[in-house]
């Protein structure tokens, strides 16, 4: 077996044993099945019902909780090994260094994206053999964009560990960096820097950079397609590249960023002092 | 087979290493000895490619950064201080032997050999082992496998004199084909086990010499320490030597490289002790 794939054989188990994982399962797949037991599938929203009336709540969760997650686990995981000694000692065995860092963002990858998804195949399962009908358009679209959101903030953790030289400072900045991206979605300081009258060029810039904000439109595009609910940014981004452009738009750049930011993230890696 | 060509690192502007130039060839044992702070660990982790630093530093003519494989593929090297590692003992040797190109039996065999039972530490987190276990462990991957270079970080600190002797049998066995470095704070600790002593102060070599001894690193010594009066803090410190007595005489095997620290712990009772006799 290759370096690349023992790394991530070794990261996966690594977090299976590890107490966040435990707590992060518990988490996504009790917020499932307390959907389940409120009745969720029973409800009517905005003309939702059945499965996808859960999946859209499921989804709007996710964008709230996914993220901090996923980078708190990885900068205390990684920038955390560094600075216990884990590094001298499994880089002083002659892995390569780009199978050490990608064989972690792989395997950390699994481990963040595996339970998310998992509890939400789980309803897909529970509503079949109820009988509920259910959108597997929607079930395939929704797990694409967690494997891009997932895959975004983990590349932006990754990236975050190999620039700060202290676990402290690194949960610090993933803080920061998550606390930033959720101020700057349409609703909170996007609505009030277009009541300043900013730019309209700056402020759907921001808009389309936040993947949490392309995750959120995305996700709200197929229940609302009035955009009730949707900031007056998302608007005008919806309005200038039409629906399935932006569906695109919101898988493929969460994808690319994430995976700029591990490949920046790796370089520094690769060329600075690796303990 | 290791050169060193005016090495310098450089932490903020706090210089660890100033222009350090050493060539270690096949065969030598080198004694890096030095206080805390002197720079013996950075320049092995500089030797192990894991920091960027001026100068350069060759192993058999690669770049230990830009070849870090094919160099550490050659390494076998045990830290001072063990990884807080939570995966299983297991899955750590299956790891290591995997990117090292060698059978886990190997390495199994050498962390048998140095005493601990397999079969009840397989199962166990790395982490939560006793220092000298973990110690066991990590020379067991260091040595389970074609390694001629090894850089140990005070190897026998936390093993008991049996493991001791096991891992100086088997530094003996290696001695002639590989190039070893040896870190300590103190030099009785490594004395008897090598032929080289370079010391370090401030980023600087401070003495580089060499050491002629003709005990085998595999001799064992027969002792006997006579007293003049029996003492029971004495008592103490030969039971940790596994020696027996009856309180005036103590008799037991002090293996050859730890013949000066088991000195050391005499000099501690000099005005008690009668006559020592080694043979």
């Amino acid at each position: 077996m290759n370096a690349l794939l023992l790394t991530a054989r070794l990261d996966i188990a690594e977090s299976l044993r590890a107490r966040w994982f435990a707590f992060y399962s518990v988490v996504f797949g009790g917020i499932v099945v307390a959907l389940l037991v409120f009745g969720l599938t029973e409800s009517r929203i905005l003309g939702f019902t059945g499965l996808s009336r859960l999946l859209v709540t499921y989804i709007q969760l996710c964008v709230a909780i996914l993220p901090v997650f996923i980078l708190m686990t990885t900068v205390r995981s990684v920038a955390g090994d560094r600075d216990a000694g884990v590094f001298e000692y499994m880089l002083s065995l002659p892995v390569p260094l780009a199978a050490w860092f990608w064989g972690k963002m792989i395997g950390r990858f699994l481990v963040v994206f595996l339970p998310v998804f998992g509890a939400m195949a789980l309803a897909a399962v529970y509503a079949t053999a109820r009988g509920i009908a259910v959108d597997w358009g929607l079930f395939l679209l929704y797990g694409a964009l967690l494997v891009s959101l997932s895959w975004a903030f983990l590349g932006i953790g990754m990236l975050i560990s190999t620039l700060a030289r202290s676990p402290d400072v690194a949960q610090t900045g993933a803080f920061l960096t998550w606390l930033v991206l959720l101020l700057f979605l349409d609703l909170i300081l996007l609505g009030l820097m277009i009541r300043q009258q900013l730019p309209l060029e700056l402020i759907v810039g921001i808009a389309v950079a936040n993947p949490l904000q392309s995750f959120r439109t995305a996700a709200v595009l197929l229940f609302d397609p009035q955009m009730v609910v949707l900031g007056p940014a998302a608007y005008v981004i919806l309005d200038a590249v039409g629906r399935n452009g932006y569906l695109i738009f919101a898988i493929a750049y969460p994808l690319v960023l994430g995976t700029a930011c591990a490949a920046i993230g790796y370089r520094i890696f690769r060329r600075g002092d690796l303990p | 087979m290791i050169t060193f060509d005016n090495v310098s690192k450089t932490f903020r502007r706090h210089r660890v290493l100033d222009g350090i130039s050493l060539t270690v060839e096949r065969g030598e044992r080198v004694a890096l000895v030095g206080s805390n702070g002197a720079g013996k660990t950075t320049l092995i982790r500089c030797l192990l490619g894991e920091y960027l630093h001026q100068g350069r530093i060759e192993v058999c003519g690669l770049d230990p950064r830009a070849d870090r494989t094919v160099v550490l593929a050659r390494v076998g090297f045990v830290p001072q201080i063990p990884p807080p590692l939570k995966m299983p003992v297991g899955e750590l040797i299956d790891f290591a032997a995997a990117v090292c190109g060698s059978a886990p039996e190997r390495m199994i065999a050498v962390v048998r050999e140095l005493g601990l039972d397999w079969d009840q530490v397989w199962r166990l987190p790395f982490v939560k082992l006793s220092g000298g276990m973990k110690q066991k462990i990590l020379i067991g991957v260091a040595l389970g496998r074609d390694s001629d270079i090894l850089i140990m970080d005070e190897p026998a600190a936390n093993l008991d004199p049996a493991a001791r002797h096991i891992l100086f049998h088997q530094l003996h066995e290696r001695k002639d084909r590989a190039v070893m470095l040896i870190t300590s704070h103190r030099l009785d600790e490594v004395a008897a086990l090598v032929n080289r002593v370079i010391e370090m102060d401030q980023g600087k070599v401070a003495l580089d010499d060499r050491v002629a001894d003709d005990l085998e690193m595999t001799a064992r010594l027969s002792c006997i320490v006579r007293l003049s009066r029996a003492e029971p803090a004495f008592a103490r410190a030969m039971a940790e030597w596994h020696f027996t007595g009856d309180g005036g005489v103590w008799r037991g095997e002090v293996n050859g490289p730890d013949r000066l620290r088991f000195l050391g712990v005499l000099a501690r009772y000099a005005g008690l002790i009668a006559g020592v006799e080694m043979s």
